[in-house]
């Protein structure tokens, strides 16, 4: 607890980006709940604070396919909460013009596998909207909301990552939560922040993940990563579901002595370099793991970074264990995800370099 | 229809204990609108299906064992176990896919129509179906307010491509019902917005399906372009097999199920006397709707 708060002092006399500007101690207190608890909390108190939010999608009047939307319809009437047609770019655009209006719209794009239709209106029209008006507009109120991510069974069109597609966009904020407190802190600062966010929410955890989430308002800092676990040998990034992976990788290669420091990056765009940095100063090795396929993955993006900041520092190339480069696979799943024991044999390949 | 209806069964039961995974979206009811278009297709001619695939892989003759072995991810299925439930392809049978994403299908039908029309008229192939090969386009309700739809008809109509457009209409859009997520519900109309004939008619009738169909694809293979038909049907199950189903309400299938029984025995016993050649194409000898079940489970690759 305290070594995290040392962590967190540092990131934060070096903070550029993140909007939010308060020290926030990370509560612990409240009931154990589930991710999409977490979310539909977040969702109620979102509308209930700003009288201007509204959240619609495909299927949200029921509560959703994954329930995040539960009992919103009912609490806040139709005209707050309603259905979309199949349309994803219809629904991107739809709330882009909302909030250029100075509404806080609250976007649900089913599956982040269905996302491609509203990428136009995401990268030309979100990301550009206050740039290319000089500032007279923006649609800092739009928040994207998608389930991404593997599930076991999904397949090629439930199970996708493409968070590297618009982490490649100045103009937007892309943040992936890796629980359910996680989730609730962070998804109502995105809806509270002044610029367009993709929030993905990593669907395997929406029923498996339980965690104690206090039940009052509360935001967490964009743009800033949290260091998870302290360590000296080696610093691995990740985020959303794949953490779970890495800290099994780190409790197994603990038996073997290898320290690792395990940090969740949060905020893929604007991330936050100078925790990660800081790390890689200590350890002098960095692993990076995603879902998503290896070549043009933002773990290229952190490797090239850290290279250009850290060069003589690192005692290895920065290892990369991600997704294969292929189409998600059906039966192929359990050969093309970055597993435990792939983390652990680069892991041990690194530190052995 | 009876092997449709029966595979269907089947997969589900085997979803159901755990032998079978992913997602899987079953076309219980809707066997009528898959059996009267196809089933009158030539093997030059082409499918494009949706999620809602495997009746469609079956009417266009890909054999229940492929399909039934892609369902499982073995390499004897159709894709080679690559594709899953809702990606059936079959070269040799011209089905197109099996497509997740909603209306992704269409524009791919689109193309595979402009192929055709490109084939007979540019390159002077002749088709063995004495005409253009006809190309036909499956796709929901839910589709028909997806930019993707809308795009479609404007190209078909305006180069007068041999494709066939056919909504199956059964309402519902996993939970949201089409008459709350439609301006203007009655969707054959959308076709003479684009200068195409629209044509509504009742999905449960295979008789009916059949004329209309029948009447469209000949209007494509003679060149005259595209048609756009609205099937009326309904899905007995949920919208897949892992949905719990709750928001149609229970007697809402009570219609549908009246209409889906009563001309299958019609249709059956006029298929006898009339439609003699009818038979040739459901591969079956027996006389009896019983006979015709039997030898379609038999023949289904239930394990």
């Amino acid at each position: 607890m305290t070594l995290r708060g040392l962590g967190r002092g540092i990131s934060i006399g070096k903070r550029c980006f993140s909007s939010f500007t308060e020290v926030e101690k990370p509560p612990m207190d409240g009931k154990p709940i589930n991710l999409f608890s977490a979310i539909n909390q977040a969702l109620h108190i979102a509308l209930e604070t700003d009288p201007r939010a509204y959240v619609f999608g495909e299927d949200v009047g029921f509560g959703g396919v994954f329930r995040c939307t539960t009992g919103l319809a009912d609490r806040f009437g139709r005209n707050r909460v309603f259905n979309t047609p199949l349309c994803e770019q219809g629904i991107a655009g739809f709330a882009i013009g909302l909030a250029a209006m100075g509404n806080r719209a609250i976007a649900e794009i089913q599956f982040a596998d269905y996302i491609y239709p509203a990428f136009d209106q995401i990268v030309n029209e979100a990301a550009k909207f206050r740039y290319r008006s000089g500032n007279q507009f923006n649609c800092g109120g739009l928040t994207i909301r998608s389930p991404y991510g593997a599930v076991g069974h999904g397949g090629h069109y439930h199970s996708q990552s493409p968070e590297a597609f618009f982490c490649h966009v100045p103009g937007l904020k892309v943040v992936i939560p890796r629980s359910p407190r996680q989730a609730k802190g962070l998804l109502l600062a995105c809806i509270r922040d002044s610029n367009p966010v993709v929030f993905f929410e990593p669907k395997w955890l929406y029923r498996l993940a339980v965690e104690e989430v206090p039940e009052h308002d509360y935001m967490l800092p964009l743009s800033q990563a949290e260091v998870i676990r302290q360590g000296s040998d080696i610093t691995l990034v990740g985020w959303g579901a794949q953490l779970s992976v890495l800290e099994h990788a780190c409790d197994e290669v603990a038996k073997d002595g290898i320290s690792c420091e395990l940090i969740d990056l949060r905020t893929l765009i604007p991330w936050d370099k100078e925790t990660v940095e800081a790390s890689v100063r200590k350890t002098g090795r960095l692993l990076v793991s995603h879902e998503a396929p290896v070549t043009g993955g933002f773990g290229a993006e952190i490797s090239a970074s850290i290279a250009e900041r850290c060069f003589l520092r690192l005692e290895a190339p920065v290892a990369r264990i991600c997704g294969l480069d292929t189409p998600f696979p059906l039966v192929y799943e359990p050969f093309y995800m970055p597993t435990k024991n792939k983390v652990l044999d680069a892991i041990k390949a690194t530190v052995n370099y | 229809m009876a092997l449709g209806r029966s595979f269907e069964d089947m997969c589900a039961q085997m979803y159901y204990r755990g032998k079978m995974f992913g997602f899987v979206h079953l076309y219980n009811g809707q066997e009528a609108v898959s059996t009267g278009f196809i089933r009158l297709l030539q093997p030059g001619d082409a499918v494009v299906s949706t999620y809602r695939d495997h009746v469609h892989a079956l009417s266009k003759g890909v054999p229940a064992r492929a399909v039934m072995a892609e369902l499982f991810g073995k390499t004897t299925g159709c894709c080679r176990g690559q594709g899953g439930s809702m990606h059936m392809f079959s070269a040799p049978h011209n089905f197109l896919g099996g497509f997740a994403f909603i209306g992704e299908g269409i524009p791919v039908a689109t193309g595979a129509a402009f192929s055709s029309r490109y084939r007979h008229e540019v390159l002077k192939e002749a088709s063995p179906s004495g005409g253009l090969d006809v190309t036909l386009a499956f796709f929901g309700d839910g589709t028909c307010n997806n930019g993707q739809f809308f795009e479609c008809l404007n190209m078909a109509q305006l180069w007068k491509l041999p494709i066939v457009f056919v909504v199956e209409n059964n309402l519902w859009a996993i939970g949201m019902s089409h008459l709350r997520a439609t301006s203007d519900p009655v969707i054959w109309k959308k076709g003479p917005a684009f200068g195409m004939p629209g044509v509504p008619v009742d999905g449960m009738d295979v008789l009916k399906v059949r004329e209309v169909a029948k009447e469209a694809i000949e209007r494509a293979r003679s060149g005259e372009g595209p048609t756009l038909v609205e099937c009326e049907t309904y899905r007995f199950r949920g919208h897949s097999l892992a949905d719990p189903d709750e928001l149609r309400k229970p007697g809402e299938d009570v219609d549908f199920k009246l209409c889906a029984t009563l001309p299958c025995c019609i249709a059956f016993g006029l298929m006898c006397k009339f439609f003699g050649f009818f038979i040739s194409y459901i591969m079956l000898k027996h006389s009896s709707l019983k006979g015709i079940i039997r030898k379609s489970k038999r023949s289904g690759c239930c394990r």
